[in-house]
């Protein structure tokens, strides 16, 4: 039953991955931003959960809802207070705005992630999921939380799509990623667009926090390698490209998935570093990059 | 007049450090002579970013590979300590010369990626081998560099004094100049006849050799070389913090935000746990506020020609 429940396994974590990824690789491909302290403010999303689900004794509806909220009110934060003061500030020259967002925002992620680790302490929590319980897959004992996150993972994700794809804020949103001074011209407000931006992903990056916390648990120590895992998978696919993290998040999950079952689980990222040094060697553009 | 100015700044500075040993007691020595080794990975930093316009987000990387090959040659074969140090740097060149392949081909976030992996890379092989390299407990050291604490911060501290003399003449000179356009516009830099390629090279040399040395330095200071010390990713991140917050490209800078950084993190000691998020939010600061870093400012006035 090895296989089936690798590829299950493999299946759930892709899921979350892929969104996870998602919202980091949308913000850059629309405003060209990687943000860095995206790993904790998932970190943040969950242990909310965790926190108003357990310790309130809210129950774990209204848990994740707060962690969405808090994620969403970080993004904001993050906007308001680090990104755009860099990217408005007349003293940065324009060719090294780019090395100053990423190390603001470096600094911001260990700032919350420091912040966490004080008033909840760095043990690993686990939320408790939306459903409990367990079922058998053909075999394989799966708990229904597990296919509960990649459903949700994948109902985001088609909700995200239907936003870009069949609404006016949406089509204005695809526009900005490809000629953002094309529809300054058609008489968009880009600000607006960039704080519309900002919304979608710390709403999307508070649901990956979330289904994250209930599925695997977080610790303010995860911070770091989450926001290396979503970078990665976005080189991977393209920066920019949402389809390609999609296809490199899943690549990401059952590649580590494989490794964890088959050799060990301590050397779990090495073959995906391995490809992606690979793949920046030989595409530097990613699977589905465009340049 | 830039050479000057930051030259005035920078003798009583020296001096002041050269004569502290009469002053202070071993424990702030201790201090600093850490604070002058990160100060070297910060000015190597600076050197790379700041003048050839590479984003090396894996400082450790270079960092590393210099300190465990210099470690793992003491610890096994006994090699002496000048010896260990040699190898040590001499493969942190070669690790130099294998980031700059993919940084001559490739630009901004992707270099950056790049350089980040191979910092997790060489972490992962370190965990990896856990049998030969100590894994994350680390590697005992048979050498030490010295056990009395004043001989130990003079070797930091002339060591410091001379990579930054050399840097920043570096930097200075026309070879800086040539990197800086290159950094700025590769395209423009090479139409005007210069070598872009060469000169990027020999800037991921510099930077790597020093950097190796100093990582070697500093396990044979410790007399043990483990990840969290010259391989983790925060290490790095500390790295360019300072750089950044000292003032870029101006490689004294650097040396200054390291040992700031240093001496900051222990000054917030017995506020604990907290002490990384107020350094964090320091540092944040400066960077939204004063972009151009400690001496930017001190530097700008004036300091442009």
């Amino acid at each position: 039953m090895r296989p089936l429940q690798i590829l299950i396994d493999g299946f759930a974590i892709s899921s979350l991955y892929a969104l996870g990824a998602t919202g980091f690789t949308l913000m850059f491909g629309v405003s060209g931003v990687l943000n860095l302290s995206h790993g904790a403010i998932m970190v943040v999303a969950a242990v909310i959960a965790w926190y108003v689900a357990g310790d309130l004794a809210a129950g774990p509806y209204w848990g994740a809802l707060a962690g969405v909220a808090t994620a969403l009110a970080f993004a904001f934060i993050t906007y308001r207070v680090i990104v755009r003061p860099i990217q408005n500030s007349p003293s940065i020259p324009r060719e090294e705005k780019e090395i100053f967002v990423l190390t603001g925002t470096l600094l911001w992620g260990i700032m919350l992630q420091e912040a966490i680790a004080y008033l909840f302490t760095n043990n690993p929590k686990t939320v408790r999921p939306l459903i409990t319980g367990v079922v058998e897959i053909l075999g394989v004992r799966t708990p229904i939380n597990e296919i509960l996150t990649a459903a949700l993972s994948w109902i985001a994700i088609g909700l995200l799509w239907l936003l870009v794809n069949r609404t006016r804020a949406g089509k204005a949103l695809l526009a900005a990623s490809i000629n953002p001074r094309g529809l300054t011209l058609l008489g968009f407000e880009l600000s607006r667009i960039y704080w519309l931006v900002w919304a979608i992903y710390g709403v999307l990056a508070g649901i990956a926090g979330v289904l994250l916390g209930a599925f695997l648990g977080v610790s303010s120590d995860n911070a770091g390698t989450l926001t290396a895992s979503a970078f990665s998978i976005v080189v991977l696919g393209g920066l920019g490209s949402v389809s390609g993290s999609l296809i490199a998040a899943y690549v990401v999950g059952y590649l580590e998935t494989l490794t964890a079952y088959t050799v060990a689980p301590s050397i779990r990222t090495l073959p995906v570093l391995l490809l992606l040094v690979a793949v920046v060697y030989v595409r530097p553009q990613g699977l589905l990059g465009r340049r | 007049m830039l050479q000057s100015r930051s030259l005035r700044f920078a003798l009583p500075v020296l001096l002041a450090m050269a004569l502290l040993p009469l002053g202070v007691g071993g424990y702030i020595l201790g201090l600093l002579t850490i604070g002058c080794y990160y100060a070297v990975f910060a000015m190597s930093w600076d050197l790379l970013f700041g003048f050839a316009g590479e984003v090396n987000f894996g400082p450790t990387f270079l960092i590393g590979v210099g300190a465990y090959t210099a470690a793992l040659l003491n610890h096994y074969w006994l090699w002496p300590i000048p010896a260990c140090l040699a190898v040590g740097s001499l493969a942190a060149v070669i690790g130099g010369l294998v980031l700059a392949v993919p940084a001559l081909r490739l630009t901004g976030p992707y270099f950056g990626l790049v350089t980040l992996v191979a910092v997790l890379m060489l972490q992962n092989l370190l965990v990896l081998f856990a049998g030969i390299t100590g894994g994350e407990i680390g590697l005992d050291l048979p050498d030490v560099l010295s056990i009395d604490e004043t001989t130990n911060y003079y070797y930091a501290f002339g060591f410091m004094t001379v990579t930054g003399a050399i840097l920043f003449g570096l930097s200075r000179s026309p070879v800086g100049l040539i990197l800086q356009a290159s950094g700025q516009d590769a395209v423009e830099a090479a139409a005007l006849g210069f070598n872009v390629t060469k000169h990027k090279i020999a800037a991921f040399c510099i930077s790597a050799f020093f950097s190796g040395l100093a990582g070697g330095m500093l396990v044979f200071y410790f007399s043990t070389a483990s990840v969290g010390t010259v391989v983790d990713i925060a290490v790095g991140v500390n790295v360019i913090i300072a750089a950044v917050l000292g003032g870029r490209r101006t490689i004294i800078g650097a040396a200054v935000g390291a040992i700031f950084l240093v001496a900051a993190g222990e000054l917030l000691r017995p506020i604990g746990q907290l002490a990384t998020f107020v350094v964090s939010a320091f540092a944040l600061v400066v960077i939204l506020f004063f972009p151009g870093g400690f001496l930017g400012r001190l530097l700008q006035d004036g300091g442009r020609e």
